[in-house]
């Protein structure tokens, strides 16, 4: 076991455990974010470089700090070690900036976007970035390519997370999608365009931070804040799949089936493609309940009405986003 | 006139072949080595001579080696980094086509020291005519017991491969250069875990530049503490540099550490001044990666000592002041260099080179590319100058690998040292746009 202080807070952990994860058993607004580390995925993280953390003791044998900040997604806590994420005004001022990079080639497309409204990109815009970019060059674009009937590949949005890459190499067998090409011009591909076709695919849609890999088969169908999650299960044939699933429902239509995700967004159970795609009918499923949403997604608040800056709301925004917020106030917030 | 230590030979006739090197004294520290002396005598030997990594980190190669985890039964590597693409260095080429036994000596010698079996040499894929020099010369070096099982009847086996690479100047970066020696994709990986603990196939690897392992027969030869005696403070032995640019008589110098810059540019032993006569403008001293100097701080350091070929006299004054001695490729810049053309050509390079898989660095490099294009071209904005340094402090320091700061670096030098330049660019576009047109002021220090 190892013990850290954590933002001030200690906590032992098993020996190799990652900070981000340390930090997770501590929970709340002190964990780093993360955008490309994925709890289920072997080699994912370190990517984004979202999940920056200052590390002032290396451990109890050798307390010199570290001298540059660490992915700590990928970075294995020691004994005695101290790491400083929201405390540091380093770390906050290094993630406005890797929020700006990652946002100078994205489209902001938002708008015509299905990830909208459960985008990690935009929540991690919302909360650690600026509102007003820098850049004035052009943004970057592909050539479309389609991978298929099931899956829609929107490039440039993708932030190159790896993540679908990992979960195409581990979940299924032959490996056919990759990254191509090098710097700002890697993309996400299928080797000469082939066709993403095995049972399991859907699940890179689940793991897609943005809106780079959506459901075709939900495709401008509905805002997702206007459909309502709901648990369901079903005995699927295959046994690879565990058949827990959140149906997504518009009146009496089931609009899309996701997997589960936990408070991090990880999908801990994979569903198959027939579950995902083919079954939209209540009669499919076993209804559970209504499935936990995070009251502060936009999904949770289910119609148009402008978020109000409440006490509460501000309590469980970080304190740099309220910063921002003073300083730049939205133009339609509640006076 | 300093004394030769790699390259005293490497003019004589045939010198590419056993024969000839074996004349001139080659493969004695094979023999010596591996008949008198066990493999920590040698590391002991390379920690004495003080020898710093050639390849531009200058971390010193005996501790490096020491840090080498020796689980019982699990095979360990020394993987040679020949992926020399630095602009302006270009000493590992010469080293290794006109002497390619000298770095396949080295390479026994320093896998007998490392208890290593089977080792490679990861070549640059645009070097093939080199790779096959070093396979010929492998080839008589097998046929002539130097390789193989059971070296020079010791029991001690080795097998060396080379590899080429497929022309991506991040393989040069030592975990990039396992993933793609391993087949992959040459993305640099996340550390910890370091190559010494988990490198090539996950087992215990030691990477060195070519014109480290080179230096190591020298060192087994004369000894680690005749070696050290050469050069100044940690900065021992000699060290090849490339010197290009606007120089009288660029090329390729073996030089003993601590040869006075000015020396080295003006004198007729080295690279004999500035071409056409005039003046010298500005030098990168290690390598595009390193910070660009002008003529004021490379020839003296802030406090007006003379700055010296050597690690910490390059580097005094930290990045205000100072540079870095990289790996030795030295460009020289005369009084019409366009600075800012010059960065944005280096900005280019590291946008084109980036592996895209840290978002700083991926999104950064591109960045500060476009700014730099602009600005060359007349259309830059006053508030430029203030996004490139911003944007080039947000990708320092935060990326997986190095590559992120190699790009970062010239960005913020050329803008602390000439940003006037940069401003007569923004103010004056259509001056300064005008072919062949040559910046008017002299540069200031900022």
């Amino acid at each position: 076991m190892a013990k850290i202080t954590f933002d001030g807070i200690e906590v032992e952990v098993p020996d190799g455990t990652t900070i981000l994860n340390a930090a997770r058993t501590i929970g709340g607004g002190i964990v780093p974010p993360a955008m490309c580390y994925y709890t289920p995925l072997k080699g994912s993280g370190g990517k984004c470089r979202a999940c920056l953390v200052r590390v002032a003791a290396g451990s109890a044998k050798d307390p010199r700090p570290m001298p540059k900040l660490v992915a700590s997604c990928v970075t294995p806590v020691q004994d005695g070690m101290v790491v400083e994420n929201t405390t540091s005004e380093q770390v906050l001022d290094v993630r406005k900036g890797i929020v700006e990079m990652l946002l100078i080639n994205h489209p902001l497309d938002c708008p015509v976007c299905d990830q909208a409204g459960e985008c990690d990109l935009q929540n991690f815009a919302f909360e650690h970035g600026v509102s007003t970019t820098r850049y004035e060059e052009e943004r970057r674009t592909f050539e479309k390519i389609d991978i298929g009937p099931l899956i829609q590949l929107h490039m440039t949005r993708c932030i190159l997370c790896y993540r679908c890459v990992y979960t195409a190499d581990q979940l299924t067998e032959g490996r056919i999608h990759g990254v191509l090409g090098r710097g700002d011009a890697a993309e996400i591909g299928t080797y000469i365009e082939n066709i993403l076709d095995n049972e399991f695919s859907g699940n890179v849609i689940d793991v897609c931070p943005v809106g780079a890999l959506t459901d075709k088969t939900f495709r401008f169908k509905q805002r997702v804040w206007f459909t309502k999650p709901v648990n369901a299960h079903r005995g699927c044939e295959n046994p690879k799949c565990c058949g827990k699933v959140v149906l997504w429902y518009k009146g009496k239509d089931v609009m899309r089936v996701t997997a589960r995700k936990d408070q991090y967004g990880e999908v801990k159970e994979w569903i198959c493609n027939t579950c995902r795609f083919d079954k939209k009918e209540t009669a499919d499923w076993t209804i559970e309940g209504p499935a936990r949403i995070d009251r502060s997604s936009v999904i949770s608040a289910n119609h148009y009405e402008l978020p109000v800056l409440n006490a509460q709301v501000i309590a469980d925004l970080p304190e740099s986003s309220v910063r921002d917020l003073e300083q730049n106030p939205p133009m339609r917030l509640g006076n | 006139m300093g004394r030769k230590l790699l390259t005293e030979h490497i003019n004589v006739e045939g010198i590419d072949t056993i024969e000839v090197y074996r004349k001139h004294g080659g493969y004695r520290s094979v023999e010596k080595a591996i008949k008198t002396m066990t493999p920590d005598e040698v590391v002991e030997e390379v920690k004495k001579s003080g020898l710093r990594g050639r390849g531009g980190a200058g971390f010193p190669t005996g501790l490096k080696w020491s840090f080498l985890a020796k689980p019982e039964g699990v095979p360990r590597y020394l993987v040679c980094n020949a992926d020399e693409s630095e602009p302006g260095t270009f000493k590992d080429r010469q080293l290794m086509s006109k002497l390619p036994h000298l770095l396949i000596e080295g390479m026994i010698t320093s896998s007998y020291a490392l208890g290593a079996n089977t080792s490679y040499i990861y070549i640059r894929g645009e070097l093939l005519y080199v790779l096959r020099i070093l396979e010929k010369a492998i080839a008589e070096a097998y046929a002539a017991g130097f390789l193989g099982k059971n070296i020079l009847g010791s029991g001690y086996d080795l097998d060396l491969y080379v590899h080429p690479g497929g022309g991506a100047y991040i393989c040069g970066e030592e975990t990039a250069l396992l993933e793609s020696l391993e087949g992959k994709r040459g993305n640099p990986r996340n550390k910890p875990p370091f190559p010494a603990v988990s490198g090539l196939y996950a087992r215990p690897t030691v990477v060195n530049n070519v014109e480290s392992i080179a230096a190591v027969p020298v060192i087994v030869n004369e000894g680690g503490d005749e070696y050290a005696k050469i050069g100044i403070g940690r900065s021992t032995g000699t060290k090849l540099i490339s010197a290009c640019g606007h120089l009288n008589k660029p090329g390729i110098y073996e030089i003993e550490m601590g040869v006075p810059v000015e020396e080295f540019i003006y004198s007729d032993e080295y690279c004999g001044g500035i071409w056409k006569g005039r003046e010298l403008k500005a030098v990168v001293a290690g390598g595009s990666s390193v910070p660009i100097l002008p003529k004021e701080l490379i020839l003296k350091t802030a406090a007006g000592e003379p700055r010296l070929m050597t690690y910490e006299s390059l580097s005094d004054g930290g990045f205000v002041t100072g540079t870095m001695l990289g790996s030795g490729g030295f460009i020289a810049m005369d009084e019409t260099t366009c600075i800012v053309r010059n960065t944005w050509n280096f900005s280019r390079f590291y946008h084109h080179e980036s592996c895209g898989q840290c978002s700083p660095c991926r999104e950064g490099t591109g960045w500060l590319e476009k700014i730099l294009h602009r600005i060359e071209h007349g259309h830059g904005t006053e508030r430029d100058i203030d996004v490139l340094a911003s944007v080039a402090k947000q990708i320092e320091g935060n990326t997986i690998c190095p590559l992120g700061e190699a790009a970062a670096w010239p960005v913020s030098a050329a803008i602390r040292h000439f940003r006037d330049e940069f401003e007569w660019h923004i103010r004056h576009p259509q001056e300064a746009t005008r072919p062949g047109a040559v910046f008017p002021g002299k540069a200031v220090l900022a």
